[in-house]
């Protein structure tokens, strides 16, 4: 089984990314300076920070075009980390 | 020691990687490595940023994030390290195409960007140590301090890191053929950027 790599972005593509990455940033910010309900600007802020997350996993860090065995190995890591500690909060009454 | 029939007859499951040497899962160990390493850095923050969470809001005394963070600045110093992901995957598309200045010129900038970021972390935590705020103060300080510090710790041996490959470069020893030393430097340099993307929403963006 050799290493399986899709073809990778080409520079303009990660410039193209970074800028994206930048704007999704500023809007970030920008909408922290706004009145909407709390939970509504939460739960933007928090699927924002995802797009940018898996951006720069899936395509700065080749995670998208690597082979899975890599992708699986930083998921698990990843998956385990977030079922473990939200546990642990919500065991310790953090979100009710 | 005789070797065995059914040893001898075992398939050869091996295959080289695409930087030419031979493994089992024909990948590469070392890349393998730092995606376990990664894999398993993702719980050492997670429990950082639990911790913070844990004890957000439960300050008996102040300074409090709202009186204390600067969100203008901190977006300023995000801003840095994301786009120091992007000289970064610039360095790694340099020495794909064999282009050791432009390799040399992206590293640098990488390592700058990532130097300016700490360099805005140490301003940051001098400013919150004027104002009354130490790793003593109260739950958030302590809570804020190690979680921040142990980010900053990692962008610091990014840096590092950064400029030995630079010095390796400039010395002639980094090459084509060891692409994939710098790959495996990037992606602990961005892996410390998505840590900081979570950072910088969960702990500064969103609100009490």
């Amino acid at each position: 089984m050799a290493d399986e790599h899709g073809a990778h972005p080409t520079e303009a593509q990660y410039v193209r990314i970074a800028l994206i990455l930048a704007v999704v940033t500023a809007a970030e910010v920008g909408l922290f300076y706004t009145k909407f309900s709390k939970t509504l600007t939460n739960s933007i802020l928090l699927i924002m920070a995802a797009v940018k997350f898996v951006m720069v996993a899936g395509y700065f860090m080749h995670l998208k075009f690597d082979n899975k065995i890599l992708r699986r190995l930083f998921v698990t890591g990843f998956v385990l980390a977030v079922f473990c500690y939200v546990g642990y909060l919500v065991t310790l009454g953090v979100f009710v | 020691m005789a070797t065995t029939p059914a040893a001898l007859s075992t398939p050869d499951i091996s295959a080289p990687t695409e930087h030419g040497h031979v493994t089992n899962t024909g990948l590469s160990n070392e890349k393998l490595a730092m995606w376990a390493f990664l894999g398993s850095e993702c719980l050492l923050f997670g429990a950082l940023i639990s911790t913070y969470f844990l004890y957000r809001g439960k300050s008996l005394s102040g300074p409090t994030p709202e009186e204390i963070y600067d969100i203008p600045y901190t977006s300023v110093s995000s801003f840095v390290l994301l786009m120091s992901s992007l000289t970064m995957v610039l360095a790694l598309a340099a020495i794909q195409r064999a282009d050791y200045r432009r390799l040399r010129v992206w590293l640098m900038a990488t390592a700058l960007l990532g130097a300016s970021f700490i360099a805005g972390q140490v301003y940051e935590f001098t400013s919150f140590i004027r104002e009354g705020l130490t790793i003593k103060t109260n739950l958030f300080g302590s809570s804020f301090f190690v979680l921040t510090g142990f980010h900053g710790v990692h962008v610091t041996l990014g840096i590092i890191m950064l400029l030995s490959l630079w010095n390796l470069s400039l010395r002639g020893k980094l090459t084509q053929d060891r692409t994939e030393v710098v790959e495996i430097a990037g992606l602990y340099w961005h892996f410390v950027d998505v840590v900081w993307i979570i950072i910088f929403t969960v702990i500064y963006l969103i609100p009490i």
